[in-house]
């Protein structure tokens, strides 16, 4: 066999395997998207956003889920946002090679790979089961933990991709360093930042288990912080896993919000990317 | 055109004194003794790796950035040693600015591109900021071409355009030496021959030293040069003399192409 035809008969084993397990993995993501889409869009009803989650066999909304869902995830992101880009900043422009620097990094990786019940269990530990009882301000505080480590490290990363040309350019202009971190690394970043900050919202919306041991959830409206407060997810765990086909429904609806949710943040996240000036 | 007189008086600008400069243990340069002359072009040739791009960065303090690096020996702006510790860099850096190999145009607009620098050393009001502008980017020879869009981001330009840009940063601080790293290397042959030209403009106001790889390019815009080799100054002159008759056997073989 000529060595041009071996070559081509092995790169056509190597295109087929690899688009075989594309295929694989896009079937798996398609049907799940096309459950959700068909179970989904047939449970939404205007009802959705204006009533609360009602007992079984009653008619109602998501109306206190959304609202819980939306309030937690906000103010988790207004604790983890600064703190977490103020990290990445000392990691990717003052500790690059310092001791202190180093252990940020390695504590960071750690939490960064901790499953989230942990964070949510650390969480009950340190916060409800001293409080005496559950809350949204707990069931936050779990989120913005779990952000944290995702923004730090997206952060750090996206400074690190910044031109040591630029930076220098900047320094012969006489510049002190805060100034050329805030006027020029930071402004090159900044698309790739705000990506990770989105990309941690969409993240973070979706997480169920450090809610449960931290807000828990609330039948009825509620935007007290130091009251159980509900959230989507949490609700839709408790109404799949009920007996009762109308709750399921609800369920549906749910997952169909936060599905487009996260869909929506993930592709706003890709555009800011790809129009960013300096790639 | 008058002929320079070869008797007007050199002033030395910058006096290069025994410098010896050190990444970490590795010693980059060795006892250089060197004086760049105000008003003047001093090119700075050599291969790869002879000390040349780390002998600019000295004088601006650039290593500063780096732990590890040092330098010893005396570098005198106007009879002050700025290796000195206490010395403010970032005072010496709107004294000697600096324009690099690839146009590094900061993520903003081409007006606030030059006012960055300006801001970092002087209060000027708008109008005095406007002038300011507008005049180092005459003095870049980029004026005419960007006047109507300077709200424009400064990555719009093209290649060449960037790099007056960054001269027009530069000398918008107005320094008293400008600093050349190889600054015609990632253009074309159209641009580089603006930026040869406008080397010839400002060296009435501001001393230069340019580093290059093109050895025509150092035959056409200097009048000082310096060839080095690992590390070494080996041979400094008019540079009339360098590429006509060079003392070293090492010089005369390196712009000869016999070695590089």
């Amino acid at each position: 066999m000529k060595l041009s035809t071996k070559r081509k008969a092995v790169n056509f084993f190597a295109l087929s395997m690899s688009l075989a397990a594309m295929a694989f993995g896009l079937f798996w993501l398609f049907w799940i998207l096309w459950m959700v889409l068909d179970l989904g869009v047939g449970a939404l009803k205007p009802t959705l956003f204006t009533e609360m989650t009602p007992p079984p066999g009653e008619a109602g909304g998501l109306k206190n889920a959304i609202a819980g869902s939306l309030i937690m995830v906000g103010l988790a992101m207004l604790i983890a946002t600064p703190l977490a880009t103020l990290a990445g900043i000392y990691l990717a422009e003052y500790g690059q090679r310092s001791w202190l620097g180093k252990v940020t990094r390695f504590v960071n990786d750690i939490l960064l790979s901790a499953p989230s019940i942990v964070i949510g269990l650390f969480v009950y530990a340190i916060y409800v089961a001293k409080a005496g009882k559950f809350s949204g301000m707990s069931g936050a505080l779990a989120l913005a933990l779990l952000a944290i480590p995702v923004m730090v490290r997206t952060t750090e990363n996206m400074l690190a991709l910044v031109p040591n040309s630029l930076r220098e350019a900047a320094f012969a202009l006489g510049a002190p360093k805060w100034r050329v971190i805030l006027m020029v690394t930071l402004r090159s970043a900044k698309s790739g930042i705000v990506t990770g900050i989105l990309l941690s919202v969409a993240r973070i919306s979706g997480e169920t288990a450090p809610l449960l041991f931290t807000a828990l959830s609330n039948q009825f409206w509620s935007t007290n912080l130091s009251e159980p407060m509900a959230s989507l997810p949490a609700t839709i765990f408790k109404f799949a896993m009920s007996p009762f086909a109308d709750w399921q429904q609800l369920a549906w609806a749910g997952v169909f919000i936060i599905t487009l949710g996260v869909l929506i943040l993930n592709i706003i996240a890709r555009v800011m990317f790809r129009s960013s000036p300096q790639r | 055109m008058p002929i320079e007189s070869s008797a007007q008086a050199l002033v030395p600008q910058i006096s290069i004194r025994n410098l010896n400069f050190y990444y970490g243990k590795a010693q980059a340069l060795k006892g250089i003794n060197l004086d760049i002359y105000k008003g003047k072009v001093t090119a700075f040739i050599g291969p790869s790796g002879c000390g040349k791009s780390t002998l600019l960065r000295t004088i601006n303090r650039m290593y500063d950035l780096y732990p590890g690096q040092h330098a010893e020996g005396e570098l005198l702006i106007d009879g002050e040693n700025i290796l000195h510790g206490n010395v403010d860099t970032i005072a010496l850096r709107a004294r000697v600015g600096m324009v690099f190999q690839k146009p590094t145009p900061f993520p903003m607009s081409i007006y606030e591109n030059i006012a960055f620098g300006v801001r970092m050393h002087e209060k000027l009001n708008r109008s005095a900021m406007d002038d300011r502008i507008e005049w180092a980017l005459t003095k870049a020879a980029l004026w005419n071409e960007v006047k109507d869009k300077l709200k424009q981001p400064g990555t719009s330009l093209s290649g060449g355009q960037q790099q007056r840009l960054c001269i027009a940063r530069g000398v918008a601080v107005k320094p008293q030496v400008l600093l050349l790293d190889e600054p015609t290397s990632a253009l074309d042959p159209i641009s580089t021959g603006r930026i040869e030209e406008l080397i010839h403009e400002l060296k009435s106001e501001f001393t230069i030293a340019i580093v290059t790889h093109n050895m025509q390019q150092a035959a056409r815009v200097s009048d000082f040069t310096a060839y080095m080799y690992l590390g070494e100054l080996v041979e400094f002159g008019k540079t009339d003399d360098i590429f006509v008759k060079p003392k070293d056997k090492r010089t005369e073989d390196y712009i000869t192409g016999r070695m590089g």
